[in-house]
C-alpha cells in the first residue's frame, strides 16, 4: 500500500508573524520557513505505518513555489521514499490543492492520504475534507490514533467531548491532530541519503487544475493587543469581581 | 575545502537547532541531577550522526568541513555542555588524529566504529604532567615476544574514559626527551584490553553529566598495528595537530554557551523589576548586555575566519589558539555578568545562572590553558618577527 502525504511550506511556528504595513498579508521577506507542523506529524505517521509493515511506500507531495523543494527534502530526510513538487507561485487555496491531490491520487492509487488537519499559515482546515469529497472516499479527521487492519483503517478522532472512533474502508483520507505522534528529527546520515531520492517536478497544468484564487483577501490585521489584567487585594475582592462578571 | 553540500548542511542545522531546543534543553535538569545523559538521548545523538561529523563519508561519517563542524558544536553548545562532551573527543581529537596520522588500516578499522557512536577518549595528561605534556611518564616498550608494545603509566582527567570503547594514548617510546618531542608516540588502545583500568569519575566544579577519570595502564599489550601511523616519534606532532581541532571545538562551545547564558539574562532582565521597572531599562544593565553581545559577536567572527582558513588548508595553529583563548575568556566574562544581572538569584542553584558560571570555567583550562596558548601565540609572533628581521 502506498501512502500519500501532502506537505506545505509555511512560516516557521517559532516566528512571530508581522502584518505588512499595507494590510495585504503577512510579511514573509527574510522569514524562516518550515514544514507545517501538522504535516510533519502526517509524515511521521506514514513512516510508522511503513515501518510496521502496513505500507510499502511513502510519497510526499507539495504544492507551492520552487522553495518548497526544501520542505520535500525534509520529508525525504525523515524517511519518505520519493517526492513530487507541483510548482506554482500562486497563493493556492484548499480547493485547488485538493483537486491536484485528487489527480495525483488517481495516478498513484494510494491506500491512505494523510494530511495535516490544517496549515498554520491560513488555518483553513479544509483540504483533507475537500479531497475526501472529490475522491468520494471516507475521511477520519483530527486523528489521535491510526490503526490499519486489512482493508480498513481505524481512526480515533479528537472531538470536543473526547475521542470518537471511526472505522473507514481503504482507500481513505486521514488528517492529523497534534497529539497523534511526535515527529522524528531528520538525522545527518538520512539527510545525506535523501539527496539521491527521486523528486519529480510538475505543474498544476499537468493535472489540468487551474489554481487561480477563488477568494480575495480584503484586509489582514494584527490581532488586538491583550489588555493588562488587574490585581486584587484578597480572595473576597476576587470573588466579588467574578460575581460582578457573572462568572461565579 | 570539501565538506557537506551547503544546502543539506543548513537543513541539518535546522533540525539540530530544533533538537537542541525541544529535546536537549528540556532534559537538562535531569542530566544535571542524575549526573548522566540518559541512554536514549545518547542513542539519539548517535542516530543524528553527531559522533561521526568529521569522518569522511566513505568511512560512514558526514565528512563535514572544519567550518561546518564548528557550527554544529556551537549549535549543540547552546544546551548543557555534557551533550557536547560525549561526542567531542570522537570528533575533535580522535578522528583528527587518525586523519593526521592514521594508516589506511587504522582508518578502515576505527572510523566506521567511532562514526557509528563508539566513544573515544584521548590520554595525554598525567598526574605529573599537564601543560608540560611532553614530560609524560607513561611508557611504551617493544614487546619482546612479537611486534607489539607494552604500555605502563597513568593518564589523568581523561574525558569520557568511563564510557570509552577506545583510547588514543600518548606514551614515551624513548627514555630521554628528544627534539620536537620525538620521544612520544601515540597508540590506539581498545579500553577492554587486559591491564587497562578506569578510575572512578572525579568530582568536578561543573559540566555535570560529563565525566573524567584516570586511565591506568598496567602491562597493557597492544599489537604493532596499534601504533598510530605505524611510526614511533610522531605521536606528539599528531596530538598537537589534533589539538587545533580540539581548540576550535572548545572555542565554538564557549561561544555557543555564552550566547545561551546571555539569552537567559536578557529574558531575566526584561522580567525582573526593581525600582518599579524592568531592570533591562537601566543603562548599567544595558551596558552588561551590550558588552556581552559585542564580545560574542567578535568570537563568532573569529570562529568563521579561523575555520574558513582551516578549510583552505592554511596552518591555523596561532589563530586556533587565539580563538580558543578569546572565546573561553569571553565566555567567562559573559557568565560572570549574567550572574550579576540575576542579582541574588544568580547565586542560587535554583536558577541557571550559577550553573552557567561553573560550567564555563573549564574552557579556560583544558586543551591548553590560556597561559600556555598565550606563550604559543607569542612564540610564533617572535619567531616570525626574527625571521623577517
Ligand atoms: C574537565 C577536564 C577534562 C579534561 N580532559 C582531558 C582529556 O580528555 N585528555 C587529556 O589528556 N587531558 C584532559 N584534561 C587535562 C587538561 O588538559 C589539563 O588539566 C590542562 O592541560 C592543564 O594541565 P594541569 O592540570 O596539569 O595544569 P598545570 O600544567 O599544572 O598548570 C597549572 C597552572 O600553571 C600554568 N602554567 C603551566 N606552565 C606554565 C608556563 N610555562 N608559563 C606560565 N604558566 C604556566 C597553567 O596555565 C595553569 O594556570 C582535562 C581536564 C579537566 C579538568
Ligand atoms: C547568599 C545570599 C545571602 C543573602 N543574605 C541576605 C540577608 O541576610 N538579608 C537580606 O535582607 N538579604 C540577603 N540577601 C539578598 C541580597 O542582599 C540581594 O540578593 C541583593 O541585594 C540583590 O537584590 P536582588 O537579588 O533582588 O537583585 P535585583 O535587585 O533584582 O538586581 C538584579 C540586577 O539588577 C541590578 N539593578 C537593580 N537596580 C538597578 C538600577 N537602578 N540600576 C542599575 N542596575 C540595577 C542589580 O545590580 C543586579 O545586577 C542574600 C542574598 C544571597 C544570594
Amino acid at each position: 500500500m502506498k501512502i500519500l502525504v501532502p506537505v506545505k511550506r509555511v512560516i516557521d511556528y517559532n516566528v512571530k508573524p508581522r502584518v505588512k504595513a499595507d494590510g495585504t498579508g503577512v510579511d514573509l521577506a527574510n522569514v524562516k520557513m518550515s514544514m507545517n507542523p501538522f504535516d510533519e506529524i502526517a509524515v511521521e505517521e506514514a513512516l510508522r505505518l511503513r515501518e510496521k509493515g502496513a505500507a510499502t511506500e511513502v510519497i510526499a507531495v507539495s504544492v507551492g513555489p520552487a522553495k518548497a523543494t526544501e520542505t520535500l527534502r525534509t520529508a525525504l530526510a525523515m524517511g519518505a521514499d520519493r517526492a513530487i513538487l507541483v510548482q506554482t507561485d500562486d497563493e493556492v487555496e484548499p480547493l485547488a490543492v485538493a483537486k491536484i491531490l485528487k489527480a495525483i491520487a488517481d495516478a498513484e492509487a494510494p491506500g491512505l492520504v494523510i494530511l495535516g488537519k490544517q496549515a498554520i499559515d491560513d488555518d483553513s482546515n479544509q483540504t483533507g475534507q475537500m479531497l475526501a469529497a472529490l475522491m468520494g472516499r471516507p475521511q477520519g479527521t483530527f486523528a489521535n490514533e491510526v490503526t490499519v487492519e486489512g482493508d480498513s483503517v481505524t481512526v480515533k478522532r479528537e472531538i470536543d467531548g473526547g475521542l470518537e472512533t471511526v472505522k473507514l474502508s481503504l482507500p481513505a483520507i486521514v488528517t492529523t491532530d497534534l497529539r497523534l505522534n511526535e515527529p522524528r528529527y531528520a538525522s545527518l546520515p538520512n539527510i545525506m541519503k535523501a539527496k539521491s531520492k527521486p523528486l519529480d517536478t510538475k505543474s498544476p497544468a499537468d493535472y489540468g487544475v487551474d489554481t487561480a484564487p477563488r477568494l480575495k483577501t480584503v484586509k489582514v490585521n494584527e490581532p488586538p493587543v491583550r489588555q493588562a489584567g488587574i490585581k486584587v487585594a484578597d480572595v473576597d475582592e476576587l470573588v466579588g469581581k467574578l460575581k460582578a462578571l457573572g462568572i461565579a | 575545502m570539501s565538506g557537506m553540500d551547503p544546502e543539506l548542511f543548513e537543513q541539518f542545522i535546522d533540525q539540530l537547532e530544533r533538537y537542541v531546543r525541544e529535546r536537549l534543553i528540556p532534559a537538562e535538569r535531569e542530566v544535571i541531577e542524575a549526573d548522566r545523559i540518559p541512554d536514549e538521548i545518547v542513542q539519539e545523538m548517535r542516530d543524528m550522526g553527531l559522533f561521526g561529523l568529521t569522518v569522511p563519508e566513505e568511512y560512514g561519517g558526514a565528512g563535514l568541513s572544519t567550518s561546518q563542524y564548528a557550527r554544529v558544536v556551537k549549535t549543540m553548545a547552546y544546551a548543557a555542555p555534557a551533550y557536547r562532551s560525549i561526542f567531542s573527543i570522537n570528533v575533535g581529537m580522535f578522528n583528527s588524529a587518525i586523519k593526521n596520522g592514521g594508516t589506511e588500516a587504522q582508518k578502515a578499522e576505527w572510523w566506521p566504529r567511532v562514526a557509528a557512536g563508539e566513544i573515544a577518549c584521548f590520554g595525554l595528561t598525567e598526574p605529573g604532567s599537564g601543560s608540560d605534556s611532553a614530560a609524560m611518564a607513561t611508557t611504551a616498550r617493544p614487546d619482546p615476544d612479537g611486534n607489539g608494545w607494552i604500555l605502563n603509566g597513568t593518564k589523568r582527567y581523561i574525558t569520557n574514559a568511563p564510557h570509552a570503547a577506545v583510547g588514543l594514548i600518548m606514551a614515551r617510546t624513548e627514555k630521554e626527551a628528544l627534539p620536537k618531542n620525538a620521544h612520544v608516540s601515540a597508540f590506539i588502545v581498545p579500553m577492554d584490553t587486559p591491564g587497562v583500568t578506569v578510575g572512578s569519575p572525579d568530582h568536578k566544579m561543573g559540566q555535570s553529566g560529563s565525566h573524567i577519570a584516570d586511565v591506568i595502564l598496567e602491562d597493557v599489550h597492544v599489537p604493532g598495528e596499534a601504533l598510530l601511523g605505524g611510526e614511533t616519534g610522531k605521536g606528539f606532532v599528531f596530538a598537537m595537530k589534533s589539538l587545533d581541532n580540539g581548540r576550535i571545538s572548545v572555542g565554538a562551545a564557549a561561544t555557543g554557551y555564552a550566547r545561551r547564558a546571555l539569552d537567559s539574562a536578557l529574558r531575566y532582565a526584561t522580567e525582573r523589576k526593581a525600582f518599579g521597572e524592568p531592570i533591562a531599562n537601566f543603562q548599567l544593565i544595558q551596558q552588561m548586555l551590550a558588552e556581552s553581545e559585542t564580545e560574542i559577536y567578535a568570537a563568532e567572527c573569529m570562529m568563521t575566519d579561523v575555520t574558513l582558513r582551516a578549510d583552505r588548508g592554511e596552518n591555523i595553529l596561532r589563530k586556533a589558539a587565539a580563538f580558543k583563548v578569546f572565546a573561553s575568556e569571553m565566555c567567562g566574562r559573559v557568565v560572570d555578568r549574567v550572574v550579576q544581572i540575576y542579582g541574588g538569584a544568580g547565586y542560587l542553584a535554583e536558577y541557571d545562572a550559577e550553573r552557567f558560571f561553573r560550567d564555563a570555567r573549564i574552557y579556560r583550562i583544558y586543551e591548553g590553558t590560556t597561559q600556555i596558548l598565550q606563550l604559543q601565540i607569542a612564540k610564533h609572533m617572535l619567531r616570525d618577527f626574527a625571521a623577517q628581521a
